[in-house]
């Protein structure tokens, strides 16, 4: 149906934010048609009239009170961050 | 016999009867772990925590009433996060992370008393089918093919916690199975683990990989201590939308070892093409076993096997890259240096190059392919179709009065580290032939070691069984692993 063109992986890798070196482009696009054949096995099912999975186990979401249960721990939080300032997350210049 | 070699179910009669300490335990794992690094099992160790808690348990069991896990020395997949103590996935992208809480699963470990000896290698977010892609290097089996210093793979993803298992560096360990992680890695290293039924153990604060295929569950030298280490692990918890609401019934009670009139499915579909002879016969004595212990055999068909595979390589590698964004520099873990001039979005991209191997890279952008605009529907909304018909397959087999369902754990015994390095990615999907219809479906099913191939190395039966059915799945395994009497180790090499 469809195999990976080396513009299509350059793409695809951009909406993962995942950096891929233009050198790299064309083994990931191989290796991603090789799998992508491997799903269009999926296309010889007749799926005429099944809806698709939504729950593995039959079940209704449980509902709670949209309330507050915890809060106060912006310490342990921002314990993690590989830079925190001032009691937030920093990164780098977002705009101009 | 050494301390670190007790079942759990021993260790508990010894520690009840006083005759043991949890002291005395735990500090024969730690000491078999110190020499043990050759496996690269443990790769982040807590022996201070593991003694205190041992010291807290013992005082707890002189004082009467303790839980059947108290005491006991486990081991942690790398997956579970663990207040204070790394817990990175095995993924370089988590370098650092210490969580500020504990995961679901592990407090109710913790809070039955069980001792944590430390956390555990695995395949990178629990990707991969042989623990060799992991940022620790990989895990090694503690089975060696007969005459030979091969080193094996242990499985995956569970590939560290099994390795312990078998060599006897905890009394039993925590996995995780999204296609087969708990139940592949015990079949390759002659020991028992369980995948319950979606829902029976929570989630909460286990890095997700596959949302709607991820569960935990206990690997452990023997079916009863699966059932006593499960009690501890499951039941419902408000924290995680999946978990079930359903009581959690006495799964060492139900151990009766009685099957008479019971009904075994054995599917048609499993019989694959070129399954070694080894794996076909161990099946069929299998199956003469249950027979032999009273149950009826039955020939099943579950039509739409062959398609989960496929189903399996479209949903899990979605959900991947959905759960997976959240890995992005900003909150915690690695952080990409930049260059100047540099900006957010070159954080992230640098950031996840960086962190990610190359199957997690790989999986997270199929996964964003089969859900970007335009194949959505050609993949990922054909998958869910299919998934519905593969667990359809299973209802069918169950409302014919099917109670459990007999099939083989793996299509061969475990292989050299190395071996696959050439093979694509898509022949390393295929080991989890036999496991992944289950997770599609959201069934319980349980890895037996059942015997040896011509080479020495363990094999491993798996049952599948009924939704919330894991109490009976278990007595049924118990009856297969008596009958099989499976009690091979490996020989200390390491």
């Amino acid at each position: 149906m469809s195999t990976i063109d080396i513009e299509t992986a350059r793409r695809v890798a951009k909406l993962a934010r995942i950096r891929v070196a233009d050198e790299s482009l064309p083994q990931l696009a191989e290796k991603l048609s090789g799998i992508l054949d491997f799903m269009e096995q999926l296309n010889e099912v007749n799926v005429d009239g099944v809806e698709p999975m939504t729950s593995v186990t039959p079940m209704r979401l449980k509902r709670r009170q949209d309330g507050v249960t915890d809060g106060n721990m912006q310490d342990k939080i921002l314990k993690n961050a590989p830079d925190a300032r001032e009691g937030f997350f920093a990164v780098p210049k977002v705009v101009e | 016999m050494s301390l670190n070699k007790l079942t759990i179910a021993d260790a508990r009669d010894l520690l009840k009867k006083g005759e043991v300490t949890s002291v005395q335990l735990t500090e024969a794992c730690l000491s078999a772990i110190e020499s043990a690094d050759a496996l690269n099992a443990f790769v982040h160790k807590t022996p201070e925590i593991a003694l205190e808690r041992a010291k807290a348990a013992d005082a707890r069991i002189a004082q009467g009433d303790a839980p059947s896990m108290c005491g006991i020395p486990v081991g942690i997949k790398d997956l579970f996060c663990t207040e204070g103590v790394p817990s990175q996935a095995a993924s370089n992208i988590l370098k650092g992370f210490k969580p500020e809480y504990e995961s679901t699963v592990t407090t109710q470990l913790r809070d039955a008393g069980a001792v944590m000896l430390g956390k555990l290698n695995m395949d990178e977010f629990a990707m991969g089918s042989s623990n060799e892609s992991t940022c620790y290097g990989a895990a090694v089996n503690p089975w060696r093919r007969e005459g030979e210093t091969t080193p094996l793979t242990p499985g995956g993803s569970s590939g560290g916690s099994a390795a312990a298992v078998a060599a006897d560096l905890c009394l039993g360990a925590t996995g995780t199975d999204t296609g087969g992680s708990i139940r592949q890695p015990a079949a390759f290293t002659g020991t028992v683990g369980i995948k319950p039924t979606y829902g029976r153990c929570s989630r909460w604060g286990i890095v997700a990989y596959a949302s709607s295929l991820d569960q935990a569950g206990p690997m452990t030298k023997s079916v009863r201590d699966a059932a006593i280490m499960l009690q501890a692990m499951a039941g419902h918890d408000a924290k995680d939308s999946t978990s079930a609401d359903i009581a959690v019934p006495d799964f060492e009670a139900a151990l009766t070892g009685d099957i008479r009139g019971q009904k075994i499915g054995i599917p048609r579909e499993y019989r694959v093409d070129g399954m070694p002879a080894d794996i076909a016969k161990l099946w069929e004595d299998g199956t003469a076993m249950l027979k032999d212990a009273g149950a009826t055999i039955v020939d099943i068909s579950l039509p739409h096997t062959k398609y989960a595979l496929p189903t399996y390589y479209v949903i899990a590698p979605a959900e991947a890259s959905s759960n997976l964004a959240r890995y992005d520099g900003v909150r915690y873990g690695h952080r990409a240096s930049l260059s100047s001039g540099e900006g957010i979005n070159d954080l992230y991209e640098k950031t996840r190059a960086e962190g990610f191997g190359p199957e997690v890279q790989r999986r997270i952008m199929v996964g964003t392919f089969v859900l970007s605009a335009g194949f959505y529907d050609a993949y990922y909304n054909r998958a869910r179709k299919v998934r519905a018909l593969i667990k359809r397959d299973f209802e069918q087999a169950f409302e014919a009065g099917v109670d459990a369902i007999l099939a083989p754990t793996t299509p061969s015994a475990a292989w050299g580290l190395g071996e696959m390095k050439d093979a694509n990615p898509v022949e390393m999907y295929l080991q989890d032939v036999f496991t992944v219809t289950l997770n599609l479906a959201g069934l319980p099913g349980v890895a037996v070691p059942a015997g040896l191939d011509a080479k020495g190395l363990p094999l491993g039966l798996q049952l599948i069984g009924k939704p919330w059915g894991e109490a009976e799945l278990l007595n049924t395994a118990l009856v297969l692993e008596q009958a099989a009497g499976f009690v091979s180790k490996p020989a200390k090499w390491w």
